[in-house]
């Protein structure tokens, strides 16, 4: 079973934080990381010359991954999207998001209750947010 | 909301790849309007989910950061040439719009 299977549960708390430690503790209840793993793979460019449109790779070798979650540092929330997956489901997606600054991504994976991170640096030219 | 939700699926050695795309202005609620000067209201697609069979393998939930035109690919084992997979979604005004396809083997 996925943690939250119906709609209308949209976690509206974790989309309204700011920072990186308080979209966590809204949405997965802690926000205690690993952040020194090979198990979780960022792909994503170094520099996005317009940031409306950063296409953003996150796959995993982590077992037993059920959801994936997009951060951006410096946006004005930083939480992008969660994906939740069902078992039987690959651990990887591959998204566009937006950036309005240069910023670290963060590509998070829960596998078997732990959290894992991945994060990057972009640089970001032109804002995707609020032009 | 007819033909605004495209999706694909294709089979390659167990494992099925889904690519989709939803037609979404996907709108922050912080950019003005160029001619008149007011806030364009949020307007983005909150849910999705996506099932295979009718058995539900992937939901997502977004805020107003991922991109116009929302784009989503993920894989999954299980999948047979000619199985139904469906995406649905609903955005922030509870407008909602589905696509579905049939699993093509490579």
């Amino acid at each position: 079973m996925l943690p939250r299977l119906a709609f209308g549960a949209w976690p509206e708390r974790a989309f309204r934080a700011k920072s990186v430690p308080d979209t966590l503790h809204a949405l997965l209840g802690t926000a205690s990381v690993i952040t020194d793993t090979t198990g979780v793979t960022l792909s994503v460019t170094d520099l996005a010359e317009n940031g409306a449109v950063v296409p953003v790779t996150v796959s995993s070798t982590l077992p037993g991954v059920d959801s994936i979650v997009l951060l951006v540092d410096k946006n004005p929330n930083a939480l992008v999207a969660q994906f939740m997956l069902a078992p039987g489901v690959k651990p990887f997606i591959k998204t566009n998001i937006k950036m309005a600054e240069t910023s670290r991504v963060i590509a998070l994976v829960r596998s078997e209750g732990k959290l894992y991170s991945a994060s990057k640096r972009v640089k970001v030219t032109l804002d995707g947010c609020s032009g | 909301m007819k033909n605004t939700t495209k999706i694909r699926a294709t089979l390659e050695n167990g494992v099925t790849t889904v690519k989709l795309q939803v037609l979404h202005p996907m709108d922050t609620g912080l950019f003005k309007d160029a001619k008149t000067g007011n806030v364009i209201p949020a307007y983005f697609i909150k849910e999705l989910k996506c099932e295979h069979n009718g058995k539900l393998v992937l939901e997502a939930l977004w805020g107003i950061a991922v991109s116009k035109n929302p784009y989503l690919s993920f894989s999954f084992e299980g999948g047979a040439a000619g199985d139904t997979v469906k995406v649905s979604w609903t955005d922030n005004k509870e407008m909602s719009g589905s696509g579905e396809a049939q699993i093509s083997a490579t």
